[in-house]
């Protein structure tokens, strides 16, 4: 029972991360129905570049605004060269060019950069809390918890923006029908840049995690991966939908490789999300928290 | 005035609907074909065939079976390099464990085995769609490569799933030179793209199209969704093994199950993308284009920039030219490649005249 509620809760927190990757596929796809495969590149991009920028002597928090400053001209800029273009188009072929995006951005951060593997102190280690070791014998990483108050304090906020802001009512305006929302007046251009921005701003925070989880390297972008079945079991359009998928992911995927993987020679890790969010497709295709989509002929 | 078909008359039905109606089309196809078997066997060097025509043909094959799939059918997918490896595996194990097999049916048997994959993950398509689909084709990609890698049965229990293809003979000819190689990859490739063109030609590829087009109109009409999905699953998943066999037998000789991983289906999907989606012709030029990028671009640093690029800043700039060339492609030219040559093909019946 202890090791079972280790493994639950070790489960539950690695889900967090890839809720962090998950929040900014959200966020593009609520704001503008594109898919943005590119969003682990991104936090590729924002990790490299925080860490590059710290290691040329600047102070922590104004490379953390330097970064940002870094990821809200990357958000801008996909949405003005790439994006903005390619209006109309189908959603497949946008879909295509954000995975041409990805490739042009993972180029950009290791030309920038390099490729080398860093490490990245965010001040808090990744030990067990002792007086929660000591009483119940479960171990706990206090990075762990960290990672999961940041989780819970940006969904707070960004669900708080998006229900009771003039900026974030008009974001599910224009989620809903561009034209219509052109029609009353609200300034498609200014509310995709924002949301772009805020991405970005999402994929910094989530590079900051995932670097100091794992240390900042090119293996990040693969993090992107992971969030699809986080997306397709929360559902696309939903903010709290990304952290209940997230730890839904997180804590099958581990307790399948703990409690299954023997079995069947393991590492099913790799394979066991998708798995699992494909069966969930076939009963909830919109996800729990999902919008239901109707057809129209 | 020289691509004009003026003069040209049809008085059978097969001479009106034959694949190259035009007899300037005829010609060049033929002297292509010619080019292909007599020409370049005879003057490429030996790096020629064996890293650039040998691997242009496999992914041309590859590409034409994503572009059945994805260009006609409408289902989007990414897990091309898993029904590869299905291929690649399949025809090994077909060689191994049953004397005498003949090789071109172990090739076409790998791809039986990695159409009833497709099938299998083909499945899902009949109630999700879009990203959701891309889903459960990534969810393929990783369990097969999971599968080959852990089960060491398919590998002739190798302990890291790595499988060295056995020799290449056919009635006794032994296909080791790299000329022999090219024609055998070159023959299969030539007579399945011209199986893939006339089954998009035929009922089947329009009922296809009307699926892409519009899934629900088209079940109205009475196209059958199941039936038509899951086929083009299959023909794909086929086209895909087969390309993976050879893969497998002619090009590298050695493979893993890591080396069929979501890289490799990227890559693909891009050979339809900049080729063009929904063109049998847009599979070659977006697979030429995709394996002589690089080359080209390493001749490039190395003749004009040598000493002022660092290696690994030049291998991140190729990164670079070849997401910032996918986007501008889908940008000014969404149907890619082969449009570009229709249109000229327009602009050559109108010459010398400017429009």
């Amino acid at each position: 029972m202890q090791f079972f509620l280790e493994v639950l809760i070790g489960g539950l927190l690695s889900g967090v991360m890839y809720s962090f990757v998950a929040l900014g596929f959200v966020l593009i796809y609520k704001a503008s129905g594109v898919f943005n495969f590119a969003q682990g590149a991104m936090v590729f991009f924002a990790a490299l570049t925080f860490v590059g920028i710290l290691e040329l002597g600047v102070p922590f928090w104004i490379a953390l605004v330097l970064a940002f400053g870094a990821m809200v001209l990357l958000g801008i800029g996909t949405e003005r060269i790439v994006l903005r273009p390619m209006v109309n188009q189908p959603p497949i072929a946008l879909f295509m060019a954000t995975i041409g995006l990805t490739f042009f951005v993972e180029g950009l951060a290791q030309a920038m950069w390099g490729a080398s593997v860093r490490g990245l102190d965010l001040g808090i280690q990744d030990e067990p809390i002792e007086w929660m070791m000591e009483a119940t014998g479960i171990g706990v990483s206090k990075f762990d918890l960290f990672a999961a108050g940041v989780a819970a304090v940006l969904v707070t906020a960004l669900a708080l923006f998006f229900q009771y802001t003039r900026v974030g009512r008009a974001l599910r305006a224009v989620a809903d029908d561009h034209q219509a929302a052109l029609s009353i007046g609200i300034p498609l251009q200014t509310i995709w840049r924002i949301v772009w921005a805020v991405a970005g701003f999402v994929a910094l925070v989530a590079g900051l995690i995932w670097g100091a989880r794992n240390g900042v390297q090119f293996a990040l972008t693969f993090t992107a991966l992971k969030a699809l079945p986080v997306l397709i079991l929360g559902g696309f359009t939903s903010v709290p939908g990304a952290i209940v998928g997230g730890l839904i992911i997180g804590s099958s995927e581990k307790l399948a490789e703990v409690y299954l993987g023997a079995y069947v020679g393991g590492g099913i890790d790799s394979w066991f999300p998708y798995v699992m969010a494909l069966a969930f497709l076939l009963i909830r295709p919109e996800g729990l928290f999902g919008e239901k989509h109707i057809d129209r002929v | 005035m020289l691509y004009r078909e003026a003069g040209q008359f049809k008085a059978t039905y097969a001479a009106d609907q034959q694949i190259f109606p035009i007899r300037q089309d005829r010609i060049g196809i033929q002297l292509l074909l010619a080019l292909a078997f007599v020409a370049v066997p005879l003057f490429a060097s030996e790096y020629w065939l064996k890293a650039i025509m040998v691997p242009f043909l496999v992914f041309s094959l590859a590409a034409l079976g994503l572009n059945i799939l994805t260009g006609y059918a409408g289902q989007l997918s990414l897990g091309s390099a898993a029904f590869m490896a299905v291929g690649a595996f399949a025809s090994y194990n077909f060689m191994l464990r049953i004397d005498g097999m003949p090789l071109l049916v172990a090739f076409a048997l790998g791809g039986l085995m990695a159409a009833l994959v497709g099938i299998a993950f083909g499945l899902p398509s009949l109630r999700i769609k879009g990203f959701y689909l891309a889903v459960a084709t990534l969810a393929a990609q990783f369990f097969i490569v999971w599968l080959l890698t852990k089960v060491g049965w398919f590998s002739n229990d190798s302990s890291s799933g790595v499988i060295t293809a056995q020799e290449m003979v056919i009635l006794g000819y032994r296909f080791d030179s790299p000329q022999a190689k090219y024609l055998l990859v070159l023959s299969i490739v030539a007579v399945m793209a011209l199986m893939a063109k006339n089954m998009v030609r035929s009922s089947v590829g329009r009922a296809w199209m009307a699926v892409r087009d519009m899934d629900v109109a088209a079940e109205v009409i009475g196209i059958r969704i199941m039936y038509t999905k899951l086929l083009a699953f299959a023909v794909s998943s086929f086209y895909c093994g087969v390309a993976g066999a050879l893969y497998a037998f002619a090009y590298l000789g050695t493979v893993e199950p890591e080396g069929f991983n979501l890289d490799l289906s990227f890559k693909i999907l891009f050979m339809i993308i900049i080729g063009g989606v929904g063109s049998i012709s847009g599979a070659f030029l977006g697979s030429a284009f995709i394996v002589l990028l690089p080359i080209f671009l390493d001749v490039l640093v190395q003749d004009v920039f040598a000493g002022l690029l660092s290696p690994s800043i030049a291998s991140n700039m190729q990164l670079m030219v070849f997401g910032g060339l996918i986007i501008f492609f889908l940008i000014v030219e969404p149907h890619g490649l082969a449009r570009l040559w229709q249109i000229a093909k327009e602009k050559l019946r109108l010459w010398p005249f400017p429009h």
